[in-house]
């Protein structure tokens, strides 16, 4: 771990929607999000894996304060949610980048509008200020200037990209939750986008919590991963270790399932038998005891919880036996 | 939204806009009929040989020019008390801009602040407000216009404000449609994450991206606020005579169908071409701008 201070910390936060009550559907509760913790740090990346539906996008939205945690806590530069004005207040230390950028940035601004608007809303500098600083954002993000009184429909994805990360750092944010960036943008494009997101956190020691379910992508830019399967992290550490020597079950399968250019590194692929159990009536033990080559009783019967193997947090109950 | 913001004027777009409108000849047509028809009630006092409501005691159904029996004083003839008919037409073209724009932009107002209020409130706001806009398309729309002004006593005013009440639910259901539509992307959660209020995000963020329904809407609400004025008119609960409205002039002159055509066909025709008009507008406004029919 390095001494950078810790911007975000998430101490067992659960998302959970009430869900149905209607005429004919049972109610229920879907846990989205069911005890994640986490610490980010200055000009450090926490990648957040996991599949479809695993919870990755709810995490965003409660970390981005979009959507208060059920329960658990989250401390922005080691305050809490005391109320809402403090709540008001840390939101603008947290933006969001998001995954489409068509449907991110408002049709009917102009990109210059919408980088300002986020300094006009909060009533930051003059109308002169607040331009400039638009236009000096547009130069550090690689846009031109002649582009700041057009629309986003004249723009490509990958410049779209580049728009929603510039409106993102208008409030100088110290923290940027990234929801599958670049999984919308041509492969060409993507390594673009990254490294103009690697860069900007080099130069404005920015914290990232990057979601995404694309492993190659987390292996250029992440320092620790988390790996979720529904609603819970099942592997959380260094990417260095994490993709090293997984120890987790699903963490494996996962790894395995990677497409590799080098045939000397591929793995035989284990297919992952079955579907992810409903996050509506999740199982009482393991979630991922329906599909884990290696499940017992023990791992239907009881949740294991997260401990530290191999020099990172694992939840499993088999992983000595697992070699 | 401060100047700074204003997005300056987009030649490509409107040039754009203008090609995929004119590919629609109707909605050409229309456009020019309502353009006349506005020049006309702007220059209403230039162009009436008359007054509206002065009596020529002498000429009472004097038939138009073409006519045997036409004078060139009065050339669409006159009506039963003696009044220039096309005075009272030109006269009456303005009264009908009037009351369209009125009733329209006064249900836009509302029934789009009522939306957008039902959409960003949820809850119980919503299910009152929805609710409440049901009980009123229960009604057939030109009945339910007659209970108001009934309630409220006949007369011009109030026959426009119960065609705003009628045609309110349309544009209320409309904005909160397109409201909860654009209120689930993510352009508004990034507004939202910079801080902006809901003011903000309704009128600012939300509002403009919903514009395009509702000017066809309106356009459309123009014609349906022209011709429910209209037979409020005609029922005698609308505008009282000797206001030159044509809904007033038809129901004045029905008992002379036999001996003056006139008359009646003048105002018919009259209210016929003008919604015409604006439901060609409107229709060719939905073309345009509704993406989903572009190529």
């Amino acid at each position: 771990m390095t001494d950078a201070p810790v911007l975000m910390q998430a101490r067992d936060i659960r998302r959970h929607y009430p869900s149905g009550g209607g005429l004919f559907a049972r109610k229920g509760i879907v846990k989205a999000v069911d005890g994640v913790s986490f610490e980010l740090r200055a000009g450090e990346t926490l990648a957040v894996v996991g599949e479809s539906g695993c919870g990755k996008s709810t995490l965003a939205r409660v970390a981005t304060l979009i959507e208060p945690p059920t329960s658990g806590a989250l401390h922005i530069d080691g305050a809490a949610m005391a109320d809402e004005a403090t709540r008001d207040r840390l939101r603008l230390s947290v933006q969001m980048v998001f995954q489409n950028p068509f449907g991110s940035l408002n049709p009917r601004k102009t990109i210059g509008a919408i980088l300002q608007e986020p300094l006009e809303i909060n009533a930051r500098g003059s109308a002169r200020a607040r331009e400039a600083a638009a236009r000096s954002m547009m130069d550090k993000v690689g846009l031109r200037q002649d582009q700041f009184a057009r629309y986003p429909h004249m723009f490509s994805g990958g410049q779209r990209q580049r728009i929603a990360i510039a409106r993102a750092l208008m409030l100088n944010p110290r923290i940027v939750v990234a929801d599958e960036p670049v999984s919308a943008l041509d492969v060409s494009i993507q390594a673009q986008v990254l490294n103009l997101m690697m860069d900007l956190q080099d130069e404005l020691k920015l914290a990232y919590l990057f979601i995404s379910h694309d492993l190659s992508v987390v292996r250029h830019i992440a320092r620790d991963v988390m790996v979720m399967y529904c609603g819970r992290p099942v592997e959380h550490g260094p990417k260095t270790s994490v993709f090293a020597t997984p120890q987790h079950p699903y963490t494996r399968m996962l790894l395995a399932a990677t497409p590799s250019i080098d045939p000397a590194r591929r793995k035989p692929a284990v297919a992952i038998k079955g579907e992810l159990p409903s996050p509506l009536n999740p199982p009482p033990g393991c979630a991922f005891a329906s599909r884990c080559p290696h499940a017992t009783a023990r791992c239907v019967a009881e949740r294991p919880e997260p401990r530290l193997f191999a020099g990172h947090a694992v939840a499993c109950h088999h992983l000595e036996g697992m070699g | 939204m401060s100047p700074t913001t204003a997005p300056p004027p987009m030649p490509g777009r409107l040039a754009l806009f203008w090609r995929s409108y004119a590919e629609n000849r109707g909605a050409v047509v229309g456009l020019v009929l309502m353009a006349a028809l506005i020049v006309i009630s702007a220059l209403a006092d230039v162009l009436s040989l008359h007054s509206p409501i002065e009596q020529f005691r002498q000429h009472f159904l004097i038939p138009p020019i073409w006519q045997e029996g036409g004078l060139w004083d009065f050339p669409l003839g006159t009506d039963d008390v003696g009044r220039d008919m096309l005075s009272r037409l030109i006269h009456g073209a303005r009264l009908s801009i009037i009351i369209g724009f009125s009733v329209a932009s006064l249900a836009l107002i509302t029934g789009t602040t009522l939306g957008l209020l039902a959409a960003f409130a949820g809850g119980m706001v919503d299910i009152f407000i929805m609710r409440l806009m049901d009980i009123l398309l229960v009604f057939p729309s030109l009945l339910l216009a007659i209970v108001i002004v009934a309630i409220l006593g006949p007369g011009l005013f109030n026959a426009m404000l119960a065609v705003v009440v009628v045609t309110l639910p349309g544009y209320t259901r409309l904005a909160r449609a397109s409201a909860l539509a654009e209120l689930a992307r993510d352009y508004v959660t990034a507004s939202r994450s910079a801080g902006a209020k809901t003011f903000r995000l309704m009128f600012d963020t939300v509002l403009p991206n919903c514009a395009a329904p509702l000017i066809v809407q309106v356009s459309l609400g123009f014609a349906v606020a022209i011709l429910d004025a209209a037979a409020l008119g005609f029922l005698g609960l609308g505008a009282q005579p000797p206001t030159p409205e044509w809904g007033t002039m038809l129901s004045g002159a029905l008992q002379f169908y036999q001996r003056a055509w006139w008359v009646l066909a003048l105002p018919g025709f009259a209210i016929l071409f003008t919604v015409l008009a604006f439901n060609l507008v409107g229709d060719g406004l939905r073309d345009a701008l509704d993406p989903k029919l572009k190529r």
